[in-house]
């Protein structure tokens, strides 16, 4: 039986005058997890599309158990047992689950829910899922539609996974599940590729490391024989500290009292339940908790887009002035005052850009109101698009290309970089990393801390608790909408902060 | 029950039958994520083929026969319809240009082109109004042997050409295919999201240009229904199939994408739109205005799924989008 599940050899793709992957060479063993790690940009995705039969190869060579193969579409991907998780979940979401996995399978024309029911069943049960065969999918968290996805490419009888970015939006606790899912089906002599850029999730669950560099192939490794330092250096190309740095606040003053936040969403669920907390010029405040514990209800009810429940005070002190109350001002209102809400959502384009237009127009959206003269300033905005690009390092032709076509993580830092160029006194952030390299993640940890020591009251929602551990000075823990504790950045266990994240949890009992 | 009452149900069902045979197949077109304005246009199409060829055959055969001047018709008529959705697929799909702006320009392009063949059939007829494809319309007209001359129950179910219940037939069958088949639930695929139809393996294109052709022949039939039933195998050039045209594609709202709305609905325009004429005391002026019901019905409709805010009630997610693979 030949060794290699998949042999890629001499792959190349360009677009246009780019080229994405440039004779890259790449194998994967059966029953294997092989981590496919690069910087954003450095051509994973595009190279493990061309596996799923989204890109056809411009170059190159494909051997799917030692024999050659053509795949120009992602049903030829199917025949040759290649199922790939996108990042971006390919789902119909006023479909069912078991709709969703049978879809595009044309082996009768009756539609027999029962039946793929059953099967859908079986293979929960084999590898150790759950999901519910006819719930919708609209109606489902981040971790069971990616469940759903893998259903549906086991579904299809895959035997070789790719997964781009699984655990992007998960849970510490879904991880670990997934990543329990993708030994059981290794160790039934599935062949997995993972791409992250988590370093500890490489560690933790792969047997071999395979590293991209801008489209080139730079060599992999066995898991066992590497650290997260090597690995980084091998995906820069040269040597980084993995260090944020973490500077004492100086003199920190009460920037922003918070009491007794209540917000109720538009079907009557509570989603904050009296929080209360101070955010400090001069420090970082991290946020942390399971997704959807009202991390973002919070941000929102600060920046005025969410509607108070009477009884909430928010208490603004701008810089050497006197404290204003901000509930009850207008959203614009809040702003002008200072306080700057940069959020990344899951879908990047959808909130905050306008994708269509280039980076100078989208720094335009946020400083039109800026300008005093009736016609609008195009000066400052362009310059501020070119600050972006050389300071976070954007990936663009020139900044009047649509942002839209630019990789995700570019779209990323465009987003990120305008909100810090806002220099407001107040910053708060969530998901600011969500999907970027560690190298860029690193520039953005800088730059929060450089605004904190500017005297910016910086409020981070992170979902890495090691990074929240290393960056912020203080953490307040959100549980189920209410805040389970607050706790010194520098001193807090993990174990302590996973702890508080689960504390009022209903199987947990009551808080005390 | 009143002779005004049952004539008032009659008209509604005819009126409604054309709009019906529009809407199913605009229905069926935006399952695949096209948003086909054209239809007036496609209608205009299909009916003035139809009436086309059944004219020639009738000059040029003293006695026409019935099955041949049906099938010449027919045929005629869901081919041209079919010809314009592919015109329309050829254009967004495969060219990719606006949806919205290609559909208004072929409701614009199936007007003209009809009213100059009308306009053309009218002066070999010898005049305006002059055209008549008698056998063939009396073909559409016949109306259910033995069953309608059953009393109130005949009259009121039973008075129609066979088009009125081949609309039914396409709707359920419709339905069933969206509902029941796998294809069906590919092609809702395509409309709703057809980034994930493609790695699903589902040719994206193909369904999009099948499900536009076959749709737009579908709308094409409610054209043929009115030249050959509703106004008796002669050609008008007054306007009225652009504006039941547009009264389908508020169908199509008003029904949220399912045709077995569609169906009840369509009669339900039929009733609104000919109230006017059973309303006591309406002057020329003020029965306009009732003709505007079955769109004010329609913006209240749209307004209570608003309110509903039931994801399963909202138009194909990708409606009016074109798709291109490579792109991000």
């Amino acid at each position: 039986m030949e060794q290699y599940a998949i042999q890629m050899k001499g792959v190349t793709k360009r677009f246009g005058a780019v080229t994405a992957n440039d004779h890259v060479n790449l194998e994967i063993k059966r029953g294997e997890i092989l981590s496919l790690l690069g910087e954003n940009g450095s051509g994973k995705t595009t190279l493990m599309n061309m596996l799923a039969g989204i890109y056809f190869p411009d170059e190159g060579e494909i051997f799917v158990n030692g024999q050659p193969v053509t795949i120009a579409s992602p049903k030829d991907a199917f025949t040759c047992g290649i199922g790939m998780i996108h990042q971006h979940f390919k789902l119909v979401d006023v479909f069912t689950a078991a709709e969703n996995i049978i879809l595009g399978l044309d082996n009768k024309n009756r539609l027999d829910l029962k039946a793929a029911s059953r099967k859908i069943t079986e293979i929960c049960q084999k590898y150790g899922f759950h999901i519910d065969p006819d719930k919708k999918i609209y109606d489902m968290s981040v971790s069971e539609k990616q469940t759903v996805e893998i259903v549906k490419v086991l579904y299809r009888g895959a035997d070789i996974l790719i997964l781009d970015e699984p655990t992007a939006v998960l849970t510490p606790q879904e991880t670990d599940r997934l990543f329990n899912v993708m030994r059981n089906m290794k160790a039934d002599g599935k062949s997995l590729i993972i791409i992250t850029h988590k370093l500890h999730e490489v560690m933790d669950v792969s047997d071999r490391v395979a590293v991209l560099r801008k489209g080139q192939y730079i060599g992999d490794v066995a898991t066992k024989d590497t650290t997260p330092q090597k690995l980084t250096d091998m995906m820069v190309g040269r040597a980084v500290t993995l260090n944020i740095d973490r500077p004492a606040p100086e003199n920190p003053k009460p920037r922003l009292e918070v009491q007794g936040l209540t917000v109720f969403d538009e079907l009557g669920v509570k989603r904050l339940d009296h929080v209360s907390f101070t955010a400090m010029g001069g420090e970082i405040l991290g946020i942390a908790g399971i997704a959807g514990s009202g991390q973002k209800e919070l941000l929102e009810a600060i920046a005025g887009l969410q509607p108070l429940q009477p009884g909430a005070s928010v208490k603004f002190t701008p810089p050497g002035n006197q404290p204003v109350e901000l509930v009850g001002k207008t959203p614009l209102q809040i702003k002008r005052a200072g306080v700057s809400l940069a959020f990344v959502p899951e879908d990047r384009l959808g909130m905050g850009l306008v994708g269509t237009m280039g980076m100078t127009g989208n720094m335009l959206l946020r400083s039109y109101r800026k300008g005093k003269s009736f016609f609008t300033d195009r000066k400052s905005p362009k310059n501020l698009a070119e600050d972006v690009k050389e300071r976070l390092e954007v990936v663009t032709p020139s900044v009047t290309f649509p942002v839209r076509r630019l990789s995700g993580g570019n779209v990323q830092k465009v987003l990120v970089g305008r909100e810090i160029a806002q220099e407001p006194a107040v910053l708060m952030t969530a998901y600011a990393v969500r999907g970027l390299d560690i190298n860029t993640s690193y520039t953005i940890y800088n730059l929060l801390t450089e605004q904190k020591m500017m005297g910016v009251a910086v409020i981070y929602v992170g979902e890495d608790l090691d990074v929240l551990l290393e960056l912020c000075d203080r953490i307040l823990v959100l549980c189920g909408g209410q805040v389970s504790g607050i706790v010194d950045g520098r001193t807090a266990t993990k174990e302590e902060v996973g702890l508080l994240m689960t504390r009022f949890n209903k199987e947990g009992g009551a808080a005390s | 029950m009143s002779s005004q009452l049952i004539q008032l149900f009659q008209s509604a069902v005819v009126f409604g039958t054309v709009i019906m045979f529009g809407a199913i197949g605009e229905i069926l077109t935006e399952k695949s994520g096209n948003l086909n304005l054209g239809v007036p246009g496609i209608m205009y199409l299909g009916g003035i083929a139809g009436l086309a060829a059944s004219f020639f055959y009738e000059l040029n055969n003293p006695a026409p026969n019935p099955v041949i001047c049906l099938i010449l018709s027919f045929t005629a008529a869901f081919l041209a319809a079919a010809l314009g959705g592919l015109l329309y697929s050829f254009l967004t799909i495969t060219l990719r240009t606006n949806q919205n702006v290609t559909g208004l320009t072929l409701t614009i392009f199936g007007g003209g082109i009809a009213n100059f063949f009308g306009g053309g059939l009218n002066i070999m007829a010898g005049g305006v109004g002059q055209i008549s494809v008698a056998s063939t319309s009396a073909v559409y007209c016949a109306f259910v042997p033995g069953l309608s001359g059953m009393g109130v129950f005949g009259q009121l179910f039973f008075h129609y050409g066979f088009m009125v219940y081949l609309a039914i037939i396409i709707a359920i069958a419709v339905r069933f295919f969206l509902v029941r088949t796998r294809r069906g639930l590919n092609l809702r695929a395509v409309g709703e999201n057809p980034a994930t139809a493609d790695a699903a393996g589902i040719n994206v294109t193909l369904y999009k240009y099948l499900a536009t052709c076959i749709g737009a022949g579908i709308s094409g039939l409610g054209g043929l229904y009115y030249t050959m039933d509703y106004i008796k195998g002669t050609w008008a050039n007054d306007g009225t199939i652009e504006a039941l045209g547009w009264l389908a594609v508020a169908l199509v709202i008003f029904a949220t994408w399912r045709p077995v709305n569609a169906m009840w609905g369509s009669y339900l325009f039929g009733l609104l739109s000919w109230a006017y004429l059973y309303i006591p005391g309406l002057g020329r002026r003020t029965m306009e205005l009732f003709k505007m019901l079955p769109y004010l019905v329609t913006i209240a409709v749209l307004i209570f799924i608003s309110l509903r805010k039931k994801r399963e009630n909202q138009p194909p997610a990708s409606l009016g989008l074109p798709y291109f693979r490579e792109e991000r």
